[in-house]
């Protein structure tokens, strides 16, 4: 799988700026000055000795924006993976079972869906001590749904397999099922929830402290922004003060997209024989033409 | 089941929606730590007469008595349409201080959401035909690099640009400060001019994933074998494209289009906020800084209770969209 995704060029790309960030994240904070430290005269444009210049506040935006990328990809990955957990038990136990259990499942899952996010979000964020921690839970809680949707849809498929079919007629307990018939047997699909939940967590994050609901205080891209705003960064002209940390968000953002899509195309047997006959025809010089190839499907 | 048992299911779904979310607003501050129904009560304290307060906190359902006499009392004052007051626009009732941002959001968020939706199906189904061509190999990733941007980044970025720099929109509000509102064309056209910006950058950031989602129902789509039937048949490609793979194709679609609208409509309230756009995401900005609980929660229920309504206007364009709904063979 991972030598699948080396392959795979756009993949390649986003496996590589991940892995910046990670660095970044791991040993930024060592290696640049105290982001919360007035160094310099206020609102500079980007020179030499200030890369990216300076906030309202005289702060080094370089420094911040290093120093950032730590708390805001680890809240990005902490809900993604707590997400996924959840909405893979939820699913998972909705599908497998069925009957009354699936039809109240499926009822929490659609009503958590339906209700916009982020005034949810914003109305328990308030009543919580600001911090990365309420941000975390806050995510949490508004953002199980949409991977438990997807992951039932993926077990109703599933259950009806044979092998799953084997295993209860074998007489297996029914936790020993999900947990080695059937999750493993959409680990791609999950791993894609897990990517989708973190873009997700990251750009809610980014949000909610935006508005101001995060600890102010703590350096993160989503608070960088907020003091963007709050210094008027927009009314003085200064884009550097948010600019950088937007690119940011973007960059990790892409980068997990990238990665997902070529999980996608390498799980997914359709886009798969079209690439590999792409590639077959490529090689003998000829063009490929997705009409003529209507033999090369596999169902189901 | 008829079409018609089908679209009142699904009320009887958002009615409970709104149930669940009503109830989730009244637990919300009992559950949390450190009492801030209190607190919030406290920031009125000197303002309000004692009386006035009394009528707040019944507004509320904090009287005195068991959980259950409050929640009823609660349920009764919102049934009536009554959030309670206002802190930040003191002493206004939260219901009209929402009112008076509800058509604005409608107006912004509403057009934007339409105009998005349409641009990225249109374009998500021509990079589907058109695959391994430019189209196909420019447009999904571009806009899944501008998707990957936080919405009130772009805007920000737009509104420096436009606003700031090139100084061809205007700077903030939703229109022109010394007019009067009303049906004259300077009205009119000031607010279609402090509306442009915003929506662009909506539609921006939203249209990628309605291009992708198009895009790769499309390819399963034009896998099927009656595609490939109406091909060998020797049908026009246009009718090909329109009739028989973009109509199917749509459908999943549609139902993406419910299911995305509350995300839409959380990324535009950011974007009003970064305009100063006077609609509910400047309203709730506001709720957050000066900690105004009532009106925090009240737009929650709102924006809420608008979103379940639009999802059920999804569902009746998915049933006129697609015959089979609610019949046996289309379960």
């Amino acid at each position: 799988m991972m030598k699948k995704i080396w392959r795979d060029k756009k993949a390649r790309v986003g496996v590589i700026i991940l892995g910046v960030f990670a660095f970044l994240a791991l040993l930024g904070p060592w290696l640049v000055v105290d982001p919360s430290d007035m160094v310099a005269t206020p609102l500079q444009p980007p020179h030499v000795a200030h890369l990216f210049g300076t906030t309202g506040q005289g702060q080094d935006v370089f420094a911040q924006t290093v120093v950032g990328t730590r708390t805001t990809l680890v809240v990005g990955f902490i809900v993604g993976i707590v997400v996924t957990g959840f909405g893979a038990l939820v699913g998972a136990a909705a599908g497998y079972f069925g009957g009354w259990i699936d039809d109240l499942l499926s009822l929490l899952i659609n009503v958590f869906l339906v209700i916009p996010g982020l005034p949810l979000a914003v109305v328990i964020a308030a009543y919580l001590p600001a911090g990365p921690t309420t941000i975390a839970l806050v995510l949490i809680f508004t953002g199980w749904a949409w991977n438990a949707r997807v992951l039932r849809a993926q077990t109703l498929a599933l259950r009806q397999k044979d092998f799953v079919l084997a295993a209860i007629i074998s007489g297996e307990r029914h936790i020993t099922i999900i947990c080695r018939e059937i999750l493993p047997n959409m680990s791609s699909l999950i791993v894609s929830c897990f990517i989708g939940a973190t873009v997700y967590a990251i750009g809610a994050q980014v949000g909610l402290e935006f508005l101001g609901l995060g600890d102010v205080s703590v350096v993160t891209w989503g608070t960088n922004l907020y003091w963007a705003s709050n210094d008027a960064a927009l009314l003085t002209g200064s884009w550097w003060t948010f600019v950088p940390t937007g690119f940011c968000v973007a960059m990790v953002g892409f980068a997990l997209v990238m990665i997902n899509n070529a999980i996608d195309e390498i799980s997914n047997p359709r886009l798969q024989s079209e690439h590999t006959w792409a590639t077959v025809l490529g090689r003998a010089g000829l063009r490929f033409d997705r009409r003529a190839t209507a033999v090369m499907r596999s169902h189901g | 089941m008829s079409a018609w048992r089908y679209a009142l299911r699904r009320l009887g779904f958002y009615l409970i929606a709104a149930w669940a979310a009503l109830t989730l607003n009244f637990f919300i501050p009992r559950m949390m730590p450190g009492d801030p129904a209190t607190s919030m009560f406290a920031r009125f304290k000197g303002k309000l007469q004692p009386e006035a307060l009394d009528a707040l906190r019944e507004a509320f359902g904090l009287v005195e008595g068991p959980l259950w006499e409050q929640y009823l009392m609660y349920l009764k004052h919102v049934a009536q349409g009554e959030f309670g007051i206002s802190v930040a626009y003191f002493p206004a009732p939260v219901e009209s201080v929402i009112l008076t941002g509800m058509g604005w959001t409608l107006l912004l968020a509403g057009m934007a959401v339409v105009i998005s939706f349409t641009l990225g199906t249109v374009l998500g189904a021509l990079a589907a035909w058109k695959r391994r061509t430019w189209i196909d190999g420019i447009l999904p990733p571009a806009f899944v690099l501008l998707g990957a941007f936080p919405y009130f980044w772009l805007a920000m970025v737009a509104l420096y640009v436009f606003g700031f720099v090139l100084g061809v929109a205007p700077l903030r509000h939703a229109y022109d400060d010394t007019l009067d509102p009303g049906f004259t064309w300077a009205f009119i056209s000031s607010v279609v001019q402090h509306a442009i910006l915003p929506a662009l950058t909506i539609v921006a950031a939203t249209v990628g994933g309605w291009l992708l989602s198009m895009r790769n129902t499309m390819i399963g789509v034009l896998g099927e074998d009656y595609v490939t039937v109406a091909q060998a048949k020797g049908l026009s490609r246009a009718r090909v494209f329109f009739r028989y793979a973009v109509r199917n194709a749509l459908l999943p679609n549609v139902t993406g289009f419910g299911m995305a609208l509350g995300f839409v409509i959380s990324g535009s309230l950011l974007t009003e906020i970064v305009f100063s756009y006077p609609g509910q995401g400047y309203l709730l900005i506001q709720a957050v800084r000066t900690q105004d609980y009532p009106l925090m929660q009240g737009l929650f229920l709102m924006i809420t209770l608008a979103v379940l309504a639009a999802n059920w206007f999804v569902d009746l364009a998915y049933m006129w969209l697609d015959p089979r709904t609610g019949s046996e063979v289309g379960a």
